[in-house]
């Protein structure tokens, strides 16, 4: 009895490792969505394209789409984009663009050079909306349901191993479900 | 060509660390005296050649060989010589040879004073050692190279150091840090040792302790550079922050406390034996676990090195080979007879038995702390952060708690103390702590529960001490004679204790009446920071070696009279594109003024940082003071007569009953 | 209850254009307010950053969450509400503080079961140790043998 005591700290030392162990090549900085499981919260933006046009959260009402939270001036969604492109016109994907704290002139140069993959663009100057949506680095990819309820939510770029292994069976579910 | 030199070198070094972890260890098994023999050869040769791929590196640095990858995206042309030399340590690949230097020194360092040690020992201890170099060898040789070249493509010029980095405090705080750190082997691989032997004896504990005292002395002196400099440099007057890496540098420092006490106990009395050679573990498995922390990336942290789950998966195999190899051996080894040793409820083993169920449960919350996120993130419970009210609600108690023990525990004496006589002996110090913390409370204006249970605690730890003092000093011969006849551990004691009720205060009085006050100034402008008159004279341009900033002048006043003139600045570095703010400080033993330049709001008006800090170098200078005991305890007279001619080595004998019958004899 | 919605969309109109209008710098009537503010912020993490409260960093979304902590202690919330707005948005990950509940009562409750558990511990030891007869720490052979050893000039002879 007394010397099975003694095996104790090794006990103790391998329940640590093996935190450790799970703990390696994962991004702690990736965080979810406080937002999962709720509602897009209520906004009211000008749209990128028309600006006599104000959206609001019932855009997403109707149908599953994908809600891009993107900027001319962050590097790596213009690495993202080119996917983006093709997610739009050969998975024929709704994606909702979220234009976060940008200028009108930049975002059009930016689409014009890349291609437009967005059914619609948010307009968000001053990251009102990415900000009650918890963004803290574009780009951001949020999934939302018919309803529009947020169901998932990718921090970084999309690509097509991103689609095949996280978002798309998200977007199957949210289907499923309505 | 010399890069290469440089590799061959480790990979040498490689060769030696396999042969010293195999055949002096085969020579103690088998009794054969012709493979200890080669011990200290090989721990001599292993050294060198890590010397030598060190140099290599270093001159890599000097001459600004961008062909090397490590050099290029460290280093730049532009750079002072003095950082060109210190950033040999400042990215992974070369801190971690660094790592393995020091490793390699203290190997040396063992292998050159255990002279008088049975040479089975010495063997046993050095293959220890030589079995953790060759693991952390293959580490950088298989994931680290530091002289992985860029060829053909040599850049023109280096990525340049990080600005946070080209400072002092890089220069001193990792060698510092990790002398600390990697100190820990030393007493663990003579764990080891005693564990294999079955010779877990007043003898082991005796050898372990200067050993584990300087290691410590090291660590503590490393970290008090690295608050230090995270709190001139970091820019914003903060001295500790609960981040993953620091809390990785305090867990050895605590376990290891926890073990130079409890090791006096194992040496004095002969009891504790398994408890004390399973802290000796622990805290060398802590530092493995702080490397783990800084370099795998599974914490985030504003300290660590870029992460890379390759090198991630290399350094937990390694803690694991270690700590599962050590605490197996332990678990089949360690003793559980229990010494039939009697000792009251009130004798000094008690007491440090209480030290050490503190530092344990401040080693455990720290740990719980820090690892805690990583656990929740496993079991898919979400992400969550703990910072610094956790930490605060937490250890402060337990500081406290230590701190009132301590005071205590000095009067306490081996086996028995009575009592009534133990209270009596307290009720002064404690009517003047008392007095006397009532006493700060009134000249910082304002009572707090927890800044009146702190400063008490660090008040009631000196008078404690001093009273102590007085009475073994009090003698027929005077005081002086009676100062003198302190053994020098005994003084080391002092001082470690004295430098504890330095940072406890320090802590407090500077967390609890500090001022911090973020102000819009133009030039001109005057705004006071608790009796401070802080004036905004002017702003202007300086060009640095490698920098431009804005560089701003401020008076500070007391009562109308003039203190200081601060210069802070906001420096930019073009090659790495990089903002930092450089605050200037106003130092004082008992108050330091800080300034920090923040934002331009608008063409005129800066966001500036006013702080007041009282006591805030108390946390440093406590921390040297505490190091300094250390230094002194090791070098009292029982370790360095060892070290002397063998003609000497019967009054070591003496010396050894003298320590051991003494019960005045402290030294913890 | 028609008239409370118009007080209410009015409000919220007016924290838009407050929360719009942000300002570069924080200004506060008290220092008290200014301390608040400054507690606020070291006990929010920057979500962005390495491990750094929304007061040290630079990002700019500390600095959003900066204006919002601003905004809205303008507007009269409490701390846990403020604390709340931002939890809501990105999660328990930007408090320092880890609340008291299901997850966390481990960690909460571990200093006290460290502590608690030592001190029990130390109460067997002392209760073992009392059973048994007072003895020197070491044993004679114990003595001999540390004094053999520190001794012995040829240590080959004990191995």
């Amino acid at each position: 009895m007394k010397r099975l005591t003694l095996f104790l700290p090794l006990v103790l030392a391998l329940a640590v490792g093996l935190f450790l162990a799970a703990g390696i090549g994962k991004d702690p900085t990736e965080l979810e969505s406080a937002l999962i499981g709720k509602p897009v919260p209520e906004f009211s933006l000008e749209n990128l394209r028309e600006p006599d046009q104000t959206l609001d959260q019932s855009l997403f009402h109707g149908q599953v789409s994908l809600l891009n939270v993107w900027a001319e001036w962050c590097p790596a969604c213009w690495d993202e984009h080119e996917d983006l492109m093709w997610l739009a016109n050969e998975k024929g994907v709704r994606i909702i663009g979220l234009n976060y704290k940008d200028q009108r002139e930049n975002a059009f140069r930016f689409l014009g050079r890349l291609g437009d993959p967005y059914q619609t663009i948010i307009f968000d100057p001053r990251g009102s909306l990415g900000f009650d949506l918890g963004v803290y680095g574009a780009p951001e990819t949020f999934v939302i349901d018919a309803e529009g309820i947020v169901r998932y939510r990718h921090v970084g770029v999309v690509n097509e191993r991103v689609w095949e292994e996280i978002l798309l069976p998200v977007i199957n579910r949210a289907e499923g479900n309505s | 060509m010399y890069p290469e030199l440089g590799q061959l070198a480790l990979i040498i070094a490689l060769l030696l660390a396999v042969l010293l972890s195999v055949v002096p260890l085969a020579g103690a098994l088998t009794g054969r005296d012709s493979l200890q023999a080669f011990a200290r050869p090989l721990s001599t040769g292993m050294f060198v050649f890590t010397a030598l791929s060190f140099a290599v590196l270093t001159h890599a640095f000097m001459v600004d060989d961008f062909s090397v990858a490590y050099v290029a995206n460290n280093s730049n042309s532009m750079l002072p010589w003095y950082y060109k030399f210190s950033a040999v340590w400042g990215g992974h690949e070369g801190s971690l040879l660094l790592w393995i230097l020091m490793l390699a020194g203290w190997t040396l360092a063992v292998a050159v004073f255990s002279r008088k040690l049975p040479s089975v020992m010495v063997s046993q201890v050095l293959s220890v050692l030589g079995m953790i170099c060759v693991g952390f060898f293959l580490f950088i040789v298989i994931t680290s190279n530091p002289f992985e070249r860029i060829l053909p493509n040599i850049p023109a010029d280096g990525r340049d150091l990080n600005p946070l980095l080209q400072d002092i405090g890089l220069i001193l705080h990792p060698p510092m840090l990790y002398m600390g750190y990697v100190g820990f082997s030393v007493a663990f691989a003579f764990a080891i040792a005693a564990l294999i032997n079955g010779k877990l004896d007043a003898a082991w504990a005796r050898w372990s302790r200067p050993w584990t005292t300087v290691a410590w002395s090291f660590l503590t002196i490393g970290i008090a550079l690295g608050s230090w400099w995270a709190y001139y440099e970091l820019g914003w007057g903060g001295w500790w922050f609960w981040d993953p890496v620091e809390n990785a540098s305090l867990l050895p420092w605590l376990s290891g406390t926890a073990l130079m006490h409890s090791l006096a106990v194992t040496e004095k009395r002969g009891v504790f034996k398994s408890w004390t050679v399973l802290l000796a573990i622990v805290t060398f498995s802590l530092s493995l676990l702080g490397a783990f922390l800084v370099r795998s990336g599974v914490l985030t942290s504003v300290h660590s090195f870029a992460a890379d789950p390759e090198r991630g998966s290399f350094l937990l195999a390694l803690l694991g080979i270690t700590v599962v190899a050590s605490l197996v051996l332990y678990a089949f080894r360690a003793p559980v007879v229990h010494v039939r040793a009697r000792y009251d409820s009130l004798s000094r083993e008690i007491f440090l038995l209480l030290n050490n169920v503190l530092l344990v449960a401040a080693t455990l919350l720290v740990a719980i702390g820090t690892l805690y996120p990583l656990v929740l993130d496993y079991l898919n419970m979400g992400k969550l952060s703990i910072g610094e009210p956790f930490f605060n609600a937490t250890f402060s108690p337990l500081a406290v708690a230590a701190g009132l023990l301590l005071g205590a525990g000095i009067f306490s004496r081996w086996k028995k103390t009575d009592g009534g006589w133990l209270a009596r002996k307290l009720l002064w110090p404690l009517a003047v702590s008392v007095v006397a913390t009532t006493a700060v409370m009134l000249i910082y204006g304002s009572f707090a529960p927890w800044a009146f249970a702190g400063v008490f605690a660090a008040v009631w730890i000196t008078v404690a001490t001093a009273w102590d003092l007085w009475d073994k000093s009090s003698s027929r011969r005077g005081r002086l004679h009676g100062l003198k006849r302190q053994s020098r551990s005994y003084y080391g004691m002092v001082s470690g204790h004295l430098g504890l009720a330095m940072v406890i205060a320090g802590a407090t009085v500077v967390s609890n009446y500090g001022i911090e006050r973020d102000v819009r100034m133009v030039p001109g402008d005057s705004v006071m920071v608790g009796d401070y008159q802080v004036v905004f004279k002017s702003i202007g341009d300086r060009r640095g070696a490698n920098f431009t900033a804005e560089y701003g002048s401020f008076d500070v006043f007391l009562d109308g009279k003039h203190v200081s003139e601060l210069h802070p600045e906001k420096r930019h570095y073009p090659v790495g594109m990089s903002v930092m703010t450089e605050a200037d400080i106003d130092g004082g033993l008992f108050r330091d003024v800080f300034i920090a330049i923040g934002e331009r709001i608008t063409d005129d008006a800066w966001a500036i940082r006013l702080q007041y800090k009282p006591l805030v170098r108390w946390l440093w200078l406590g921390s040297l003071v505490m190091a300094i005991g250390g230094f002194l305890a090791i070098s009292d007279k029982r370790y360095r007569i060892r070290a002397h001619s063998e003609a000497k080595v019967a009054s070591a004998g003496n010396e050894e009953d003298v320590v051991g019958g003494k019960p005045a004899e402290a030294g913890t | 209850m028609r008239f409370m919605l118009i007080i209410l969309a009015a409000l919220w109109v007016f924290a838009a254009t407050a929360q719009a209008e942000a300002p570069e710098f924080y200004d506060f009537d008290t220092q008290v307010e200014e301390q608040r503010f400054r507690n606020l912020n070291a006990e929010l993490r920057c979500p962005k950053c390495q491990n750094q409260n929304i007061a040290d960093s630079n990002a700019p979304i500390s600095k959003d969450m900066r204006d919002q902590v601003y905004v809205m202690m303008q507007s009269g919330a409490t701390d846990d509400e403020i604390v709340g707005a931002l939890v809501d948005r990105f999660g328990e990950f930007v408090k320092y503080k880890p609340p008291v509940d299901s997850r966390t009562i481990v960690l909460w409750g571990f200093p006290f079961i460290a502590v608690f558990g030592g001190l029990l511990i130390v109460a067997g030891v002392v209760l073992r140790s009392r059973k048994q007869n007072p003895e020197s720490a070491l044993s004679p052979e114990e003595q001999a043998r540390v004094k053999r050893m520190l001794t012995d000039k040829d240590p080959s002879s004990r191995s």
